[in-house]
């Protein structure tokens, strides 16, 4: 059946574009557009330097319900995530992606935190996981599947918290497609994270939490002092 | 409930009906304020709005003209990364496939992610009939479902449901809860459906989504969502379908972006939708989730004929619901009056042109080509012109009674002949002044119902301007 | 604008041919003041919208070869009607791109024709009339000449200038009135809510006068008001511009 189907759509769009009096052109054109993926407007909002992405960042995460601590450096990190989540009174038993970028974080200096590494599972809380790149034009968080990040973890708990470095914030979603071209390969999932998750559906009335995660935190890890903790935000 | 045979050809019964409803016109009038502010709030932030509106329907013509070759170039890469493919050139083919796939996989339950593909070709009921049970998992088409209703706006499907019709809805289904909690505010509703549907995430063997956007350069699916139900319904079971029509299909990474851009800020005025999925064959063999299979089920259902036509056009809709926000018609009845699965403008073009003027022609007619719709539409569909060419379509085919035909006939006859038309509309125009000189206006005219019984009729002065500018010796072209 | 008096033909409507010549001749005021000279050629009926818009191509084109020599030889078309300029200028030349006869032609007198405060302002320059008006007025976008022709902000401009009188927006203001031309007797019940929340805006304005460029709007929303008893002044824009509501008592009233 999808044989003969497939025959009979594509047959009925090549006599509708007329492809046989053009074939070789437009399958150039189709090549070429394919191959070269160019750009086509991108926003000036997002075309700053690297502290006025950072600043854009916070602002569009921060507009969409998402709450940004900024750290100095990678030993500051667990801290901030211990921080957190006393802050919001939730639990210290985390799920941790399996991820060797959080490895470089000194978790041990928060002995109060209970780590268990692998993918989302039902009962839980809180996620830790990385992320590919973070977007400053939308305030929008690049995440990729893998056997060290697993997607369940973006969806399934309550709360997600996101350690991003600042070396990895990107104007654009193209600057972000363009890193993720340069690793050679396509992952099963991308997902771009704007926000916690949200349904208006009942009464126009938005809340938080519909299905994924209430919660969004997203640690900002600088380079060193001086290059985070001065941001708005 | 949505394979139900469309009542498109009633739709002035279903209009007086949506007119009649209280509760309905008490959503319709918060829905669209709030739709429309936020629309056009969030196109100011953004100084190269108008710019990547330009882009965007560019974007699609040139997708529309190589269609085939593209559809070609996205099979290849989906095959490539261990998906499969399936063409359907209608909606029972479609299901065909949908259902060939659950029972390879022994499915019991399917999630569903919100799919207005899945609408067009009556799903669920046929899932149903075949005993395989469907979940919808975004919170307005769970609700819905359990309410055997039609979605009544694309992007808001559950919007005419007040929510205490809600909590009386979930009272009726979530028996296994205690019968004695609240339920009264929206986040309790929310909290309820996040724990039922939870559990039917976990339980399903297949998760079935529409798709945004098909990309050409990777084989890759796109969805956006706000709620995450999408992500839920095509992370954790073994199997993921993707039901999508061939024009879903764009280029690159780099033109989905493009779109996206407009799209959240035309569909509810966000900067961007919390998630966009991409999404590439199954998982990868170290992968520790994702779904053991992928298969994405191309539809055509009369979209190929459209290719080429004065109708093309329409093709470029990236369904953002932003021309049925605004529209003021829609904006008075609601979606369910348009008696098929896409209302409002996009509706009043689609419709027809795949369940067929015969079916769906009030449609185009009930438009008053205010073109709203056009002004706010971020794929710049030229609806109130594809609604005209759909009219012609009826014309030619004597749809419209032939009281107006004919009415138009004498109209038309008279307008083509000036002379003859001022000696026709004299006797009239004199009688019906004379009458209305006191009032000023007329509660009821024979022949003139439609008009009178909604409001007056101002009576006309009496004269011609005609009459009276040749009585006033104002100035002519030298005489016919 | 140059020295010579522009020629202009007057492209009345077939509304206001038959229900108000006074807009007709408030229009010809206006033209004449701003140093127009006005002509009304004889053989105009209508623009041909009721067969354009319910399908009937042949006849609206035909209405098009008809009326168009009559038009040619003036510099400029004006119509006190954003819908009908809308659709000489937008509309007539697609109706006939395809007819060599006619296709330049009507680009021609297309790009020649204005909506009547449109020309006021953008093409004869004006920035006010000498006019009075006692009241507080609510002014009515119409459709086509909003979202077609652009039409906004140039019959603000112009009432600014009369005396005596105040201008306020609706609060939905792009909202259609729910008229749309045989729309309102094909949809009435439809028609009838959309004009009915129409009159709630004009009423909640607290405005005592409602103005508009578009007769049928002006027709649709009056038949609305006075239904519901409402004392609201309905006339058309050139009327107030004028100073010419002397010639007939407001839309839907009568002389008594």
């Amino acid at each position: 059946m999808t044989r003969e189907s497939r025959d009979a759509v594509l047959g009925a769009l090549r006599r509708a574009t007329g492809r046989d009096s053009n074939a070789a052109a437009a399958a150039a054109s189709v090549g070429d557009r394919l191959a070269r993926h160019a750009r086509n407007t991108i926003p000036a909002r997002g075309q700053r330097d690297r502290r006025g992405r950072l600043d854009l960042f916070v602002e569009q995460a921060e507009a969409v319900d998402a709450t940004v601590a900024l750290v100095s450096g990678a030993a500051d990190v667990p801290g901030a995530v211990a921080d957190y989540l006393r802050g919001e009174n939730l639990p210290t038993r985390l799920r941790m992606a399996p991820d060797p970028k959080l490895d470089a974080y000194p978790w041990d200096e928060a002995p109060l935190l209970d780590i268990e590494h692998g993918k989302g599972e039902a009962s839980d809380t809180v996620a830790v996981t990385g992320a590919f790149a973070a977007i400053a034009e939308t305030g929008t968080l690049m995440l990729v599947s893998g056997p060290e990040t697993p997607t369940t973890l973006n969806f399934l708990p309550d709360a997600h918290i996101v350690v991003v470095r600042a070396a990895d914030m990107v104007a654009c979603y193209e600057d972000g497609w363009d890193r993720l071209r340069a690793t050679g390969r396509m992952p099963r999932t991308v997902n771009f994270i704007t926000g916690p998750s949200r349904s208006a559906d009942i009464e126009q009335t938005l809340q938080l939490g519909a299905h994924g995660p209430r919660w969004l935190h997203i640690v900002l890890v600088g380079d060193g002092p001086g290059e985070v903790e001065g941001s708005d935000g | 409930m949505s394979a139900d045979a469309p009542t498109s050809h009633r739709f002035p019964e279903n209009a007086r009906a949506a007119l009649a409803d209280e509760t309905l016109q008490r959503s319709l009038a918060s829905a669209k304020v709030g739709f429309r502010v936020r629309r056009s709030e969030a196109a100011a932030r953004l100084p190269e709005f108008e710019i990547l509106r330009d882009e965007a329907r560019d974007i699609k013509n040139h997708v529309l003209a190589h269609l085939d070759l593209y559809l070609e170039a996205f099979e290849t890469r989906v095959t490539e990364r261990g998906g499969h493919v399936h063409w359907a050139r209608d909606a029972a083919e479609a299901r065909g496939a949908v259902l060939a796939i659950c029972r390879a996989a022994g499915a019991r339950t399917v999630t569903k992610g919100k799919s207005m593909i899945s609408e067009e070709i009556g799903l669920n009921a046929f899932l149903e009939e075949n005993g395989i049970e469907p979940v919808e998992t975004d919170l307005g088409e769970y609700i819905i479902q359990l309410r055997h209703e039609a979605p009544s706006h694309i992007i808001a499907p559950a919007f005419h449901v007040p929510k205490a019709e809600v909590a009386a809805t979930f009272r009726k289904h979530h028996t296994a809860l205690d019968p004695a909690r609240l339920l009264e505010q929206p986040r309790q509703l929310l909290e309820e459906a996040r724990g039922v549907l939870r559990d039917r995430f976990l339980a399903a063997d297949v998760g079935i989504t529409g798709a945004n956007f098909l990309i050409a350069e990777t084989g890759a699916t796109v969805i956006v969502t706000n709620e995450g139900n999408g992500d839920l319904t095509q992370t954790l079971p073994r199997v993921h379908i993707v039901v999508a029509s061939l024009e879903k299909v764009v280029p690159t990474l780099e033109d989905a972006s493009t779109i996206l851009r407009v799209l959240a800020r035309s569909a509810t005025g966000q900067e961007f939708t919390s998630y966009t999925t991409f999404s590439t064959g199954p998982r990868r063999g170290e992968d520790l989730d994702g779904p053991h299979e992928f298969h994405v089920v191309l539809l055509d259902n009369g979209r190929s004929d459209l290719v080429g036509t004065e109708l093309q056009d329409v093709l470029r809709c990236i369904r953002c619901g932003a021309c049925m926000n605004h529209c003021p018609v829609f904006g008075v009845i609601g979606g369910h009056a348009y008696g098929w699965v896409y209302p409002g403008p996009i509706g009043a073009v689609l419709s027809p042109s795949l369940i067929g003027v015969e079916e769906a022609h009030h449609l185009p007619s009930a438009s008053t080509f205010c073109g709203r719709c056009e002004s706010v539409c971020p794929m710049r569909i030229p609806l109130p012109a594809l609604m005209r060419h759909l009219r012609e379509r009826e014309f030619e085919k004597k749809i419209p009674p032939a009281t107006q035909r004919w009415g138009l006939r004498i109209w038309a006859f008279l307008a083509k002949r000036p002379r003859l038309y001022r000696l026709a509309t004299a006797v009239p125009l004199r009688l019906l002044g004379r009458l209305g000189r006191r009032s000023g206006r007329f509660r009821s005219l024979p022949m003139a119902g439609g008009w009178t019984s909604q409001r007056d009729l101002p009576a006309p002065q009496g004269p011609s301007f005609q009459s009276l500018w040749d009585r006033a010796g104002g100035r002519r072209e030298k005489p016919v | 604008m140059t020295d010579a008096r522009p020629n202009v033909a007057l492209f009345v409507t077939c509304l206001v041919d038959l229900f108000r010549p006074a807009v007709g001749f408030a229009a010809a005021k206006l033209l004449e003041d701003a140093g127009c000279t006005v002509t009304v050629p004889r053989s105009q009926t209508c623009c041909g919208q009721p067969a354009y818009n319910s399908g009937d191509r042949a006849d609206a084109a035909a209405i098009v070869r008809r009326t168009l020599p009559a038009l040619e030889p003036f510099d400029h078309v004006v119509a006190p009607s954003g819908s009908c300029a809308a659709m000489l200028r937008l509309h007539w030349p697609a109706l006939v791109a395809d007819e060599p006869d006619y296709a330049d032609r009507a680009a021609a007198v297309a790009a020649r024709t204005w909506e009547l405060t449109a020309f006021l302002t953008d093409v004869c320059g004006l920035d006010s009339v000498d006019a009075a008006y006692d009241g507080v007025a609510a002014y009515h976008d119409s459709c086509s000449g909003l979202r077609e022709l652009g039409v906004r902000e140039q019959p603000r401009r112009l009432l600014r200038g009369i005396a005596g009188l105040t201008v306020k927006d609706l609060g939905a203001p792009e909202e259609c009135c729910g008229f749309g031309g045989l729309f309102a007797v094909k949809y009435p019940d439809i028609s009838g809510r959309m004009v009915s929340d129409k009159a709630d805006d004009i009423e909640a304005s607290g405005a005592d006068t409602l103005l508009a460029g578009d007769l049928g709007c002006l027709m649709n929303m009056a038949g609305r008001l006075k239904r519901r008893g409402s004392a609201i002044r309905v006339r058309h824009v050139a009327e107030v511009l004028a100073g010419a509501t002397g010639a007939a008592p407001p839309i839907g009233e009568g002389e008594s």
